[in-house]
């Protein structure tokens, strides 16, 4: 973990990526509760509009937010963390599934050792499925 | 049809505590494909200095399942749709971390319904307090009801 000295506003956390493939969202359903059908079932997903099935929302804030508990690696140095769901995360039916692209920037030095951070997470050629990812985590 | 707006400020208490498994935090730390050894094991939670193994900050996100049938989602004088219904927004607050072997109480409060263009909005505040009333964590959603305001259905 980088200590509070160490960074700066604009400091990066470096980007890395996350394939998700349906096997995620299964897994991910029965562990959180959400069995909604739209995550697993693309006769129903695309009946109500959407490309294919979609991951959960929480589920790519979840795979988002390691970037955090990774760089901070005590995941109770995470204070706060939101995001808003800008677009749907689509996984196709197939062995490559879709990846999703990550990364962090310290955007601000708060008191305490804390520091607020930025996070960017998208796929495809760039479209963000999360807007104002944002987080403050603690550092010593 | 619109959201029934006499549900702002309605209070939901859930109806059991929730005890946090430690088998669940490794369930939901291999879901999220996360192996940070604080998730999964006891002896490197411990030597961090944790009484337990600690849960991921979007693991409360279970609480709002297990309580589904003491909310407002499931109560159908709000009518929501859920074919209309996408998650907009999310935030954790954490006051203290979580452990397993906590004991948690939840109580969720609609804060707000209002449109947003031709959609709703529908936010709403989750505190979740240990039994003796030790804050533990708040969390707020924002749930999107696209295409039902008012002024959508007149046009």
């Amino acid at each position: 973990m980088p200590t509070y000295d160490e960074v700066e506003v604009g400091t990066t956390i470096p980007a890395r990526v996350v394939n998700v493939q349906r096997a995620n969202l299964v897994r991910y359903a029965g562990a959180s509760g959400d069995f909604n059908v739209i995550h697993w079932n693309e006769r129903v997903a695309t009946g109500v509009g959407l490309p294919n099935v979609i991951a959960h929302g929480m589920f790519t804030m979840a795979a988002a937010g390691r970037l955090l508990t990774d760089w901070v690696e005590d995941p109770t140095r995470v204070e706060s963390y939101g995001v808003r769901f800008s677009s749907p995360v689509p996984v196709p039916d197939d062995d490559k599934g879709t990846d999703l692209t990550i990364s962090g920037e310290v955007t601000e030095k708060l008191d305490g050792g804390r520091v607020r951070i930025l996070l960017t997470a998208s796929i495809g050629e760039g479209t963000k499925v999360l807007s104002a990812a944002r987080a403050v985590v603690r550092l010593a | 049809m619109p959201l029934n707006r006499a549900f702002i400020g309605r209070r939901y208490e859930a109806p059991d505590e929730y005890l946090v498994g430690r088998e669940h935090i490794r369930s939901f730390a291999t879901a999220i494909g996360d192996a940070n050894p604080l998730y999964l094991d006891v002896a490197a939670a411990r030597a961090a200095g944790h009484p337990d193994v600690v849960a991921p900050p979007t693991f409360l996100t279970v609480l709002g399942f297990r309580f589904r049938d003491a909310s407002p989602m499931n109560d159908a004088d709000l009518g929501m749709d859920y074919g209309r219904v996408v998650h907009g927004e999310q935030e954790f607050l954490a006051h203290r971390p979580i452990y397993a072997g906590d004991v948690l109480r939840v109580v969720n409060t609609v804060t707000d319904i209002r449109d947003a263009g031709t959609n709703e909005l529908m936010e709403t505040t989750m505190e979740v307090t240990l039994a003796d009333g030790t804050a533990v964590a708040t969390l707020t959603s924002s749930i999107v009801s696209r295409g039902t305001a008012a002024q959508a259905a007149a046009s």
